[in-house]
């Protein structure tokens, strides 16, 4: 493995536990302990706890710090109050996207946003860059923090047994800040899996002597350690984006499926604003969509959607297998007009025709 | 460690090759090939009586993560099929060189396996 490979705070608990490491977004990251199928199974049948510290964070703070996010991002930040999160994108001028992100309101003037891991110098710079004439102040804090993510439906219960905290009551999208299992921690009732659970943001020293807590009371109850393979087979299935794939500097949230994060009718302007709505205007020519194949072969990223005559109409975006149905699952961008025909479409895979079947996520739930 | 049975022949693309009492040989994946692909979802294998020239591609093997075509370690036809490898994919990963073998061959007339290699020349090379 490469010297230029940055580790999380988790690298030996990872090396303790057998985990397959491999390069990620410049980080050297657990690919599965076990199986990949396996893994993915314990989240959506019990639980499973993840290394996600590659994770970037921003801290924003200043009394400008409201106006400058809203500004910045086309969620509506207004919505916020400490304790509460959003979901959301940034754009670029043209509409394309910069990255997705959540940003957390943790005071009255000090927002913390996280963002991913292979674009924490390009957002920090792209965000630094938008702050200009705005009373606030940036700050990369990636370094300072581990970060765990929780998932399934035993979470809220594992959670419990190893804190002596009931969150059960927190609701999606909040978070609470405190003293979780003697550290610092915001813990927040998000995650990327489709399942119940929670995000533990914490001091990036204290994160291994949590795992291992979380471990050792969850796996009684069959949690399991889970590696960025499940977590993207995971997050599929529940028809979630991965920038560079379903969202990019060349998809933007329109097309890509996120128009709920685009607020168009809030009372700032915001970066991006005049492109995405002459895009609405004029009708988008593509759209991001999800499918399942009624064959065993992946249509994998890149691989051409094509009409029964063998004219293309788009192209598969992410492709994997869903471990809960045992079939093929995926995105794909594919043009409106193919889907307002309702023309049957199709992918060629080793020349073998397969059916896209068009589904609405969560994919594994037929 | 992966496994690596004394008694087999390799390839450098990690197919095993047993010779068979009948001078048929039979072919499947290494055990270090299987824990490599990770899970595997899909085996895609060639019909009976096809015929191949080695090094060519005679089918492949797919898990969650790629796609690997399987190469052809002798020239031969092939003489039977593992059909079920296609409702259990998954048995690559738990017995590879059991009841996951994938194909039999009848070499041509002058082929033979002194090209491939021993157990040893192929740990060599796993490492």
């Amino acid at each position: 493995m490469s010297d230029s490979l940055k580790r999380t705070p988790l690298h030996a608990f990872h090396t303790d536990h057998n985990a397959r490491l491999v390069p990620f977004a410049g980080w050297e990251m657990p690919v599965q302990y076990t199986s990949i199928l396996q893994e993915h199974r314990a989240v959506r049948e019990a639980a499973g706890l993840f290394d996600v510290s590659h994770m970037g964070e921003v801290r924003v703070h200043g009394s400008g710090a409201r106006a400058f996010l809203n500004k910045l991002v086309t969620n509506n930040v207004e919505k916020l109050q400490v304790g509460k999160a959003i979901y959301t994108v940034m754009c670029y001028e043209d509409g394309g996207v910069v990255d997705d992100l959540i940003i957390y309101q943790v005071g009255d003037e000090e927002y913390f946003l996280c963002v991913n891991a292979a674009n924490v110098s390009k957002d920090v710079e792209w965000i630094t860059g938008q702050a200009v004439g705005f009373d606030c102040l940036i700050d990369d804090v990636s370094e300072d923090f581990g970060q765990l993510a929780l998932q399934g439906p035993k979470a809220m219960e594992i959670f419990k047994l190893a804190s002596g905290q009931d969150l059960s009551s927190l609701k999606r999208f909040h978070f609470i800040q405190g003293s979780f299992m003697e550290t610092n921690a915001i813990v927040s009732r998000t995650g990327y899996t489709g399942e119940d659970g929670v995000e533990i943001y914490l001091p990036a020293g204290e994160a291994a002597r949590v795992a291992n807590r979380i471990l050792e009371i969850g796996k009684d109850h069959g949690l399991q350690l889970v590696g960025l393979g499940a977590r993207d087979s995971l997050r599929l299935e529940a028809g979630y984006p991965l920038y560079g794939h379903e969202i990019s500097a060349q998809i933007d949230p329109l097309t890509g499926g996120l128009g709920w994060v685009v607020k168009f009718q809030k009372a700032t302007d915001f970066v991006g604003r005049t492109a995405l709505q002459k895009r609405l205007d004029e009708g988008l020519d593509r759209k991001v969509v999800f499918f399942r194949l009624e064959d065993r072969r992946i249509a994998r990223e890149g691989t051409e959607i094509i009409d029964e005559d063998g004219n293309p109409c788009g192209k598969v975006l992410s492709g994997t297998q869903s471990p809960m149905l045992g079939r093929p699952i995926g995105s794909a961008c594919v043009s409106t007009q193919a889907l307002k025909d309702k023309i049957p479409l199709l992918v060629e895979i080793r020349k073998t025709r397969i059916p896209l079947e068009i589904a609405q996520p969560p994919l594994h739930k037929v | 460690m992966s496994s690596i049975p004394d008694n087999l022949k390799y390839t450098k693309d990690h197919e095993w090759i047993r010779l068979e009492e009948d001078g048929t040989v039979t072919v499947g994946v290494t055990d270090y090939a299987q824990n490599s692909l990770g899970d595997i979802t899909f085996v895609e294998l060639p019909e009976v009586d096809d015929t191949f020239e080695a090094g060519d591609s005679f089918g492949v093997v797919e898990s969650v993560k790629a796609a690997s075509d399987l190469y052809m370690p002798v020239q031969g036809t092939i003489r039977a099929v593992n059909d079920e490898l296609t409702g259990a994919p998954e048995t690559v990963n738990s017995d590879p060189y059991g009841e996951a073998w994938m194909i039999r061959v009848q070499l041509d007339e002058g082929a033979n396996l002194d090209d491939l290699m021993d157990a040893a020349a192929y740990a060599n090379i796993v490492g």
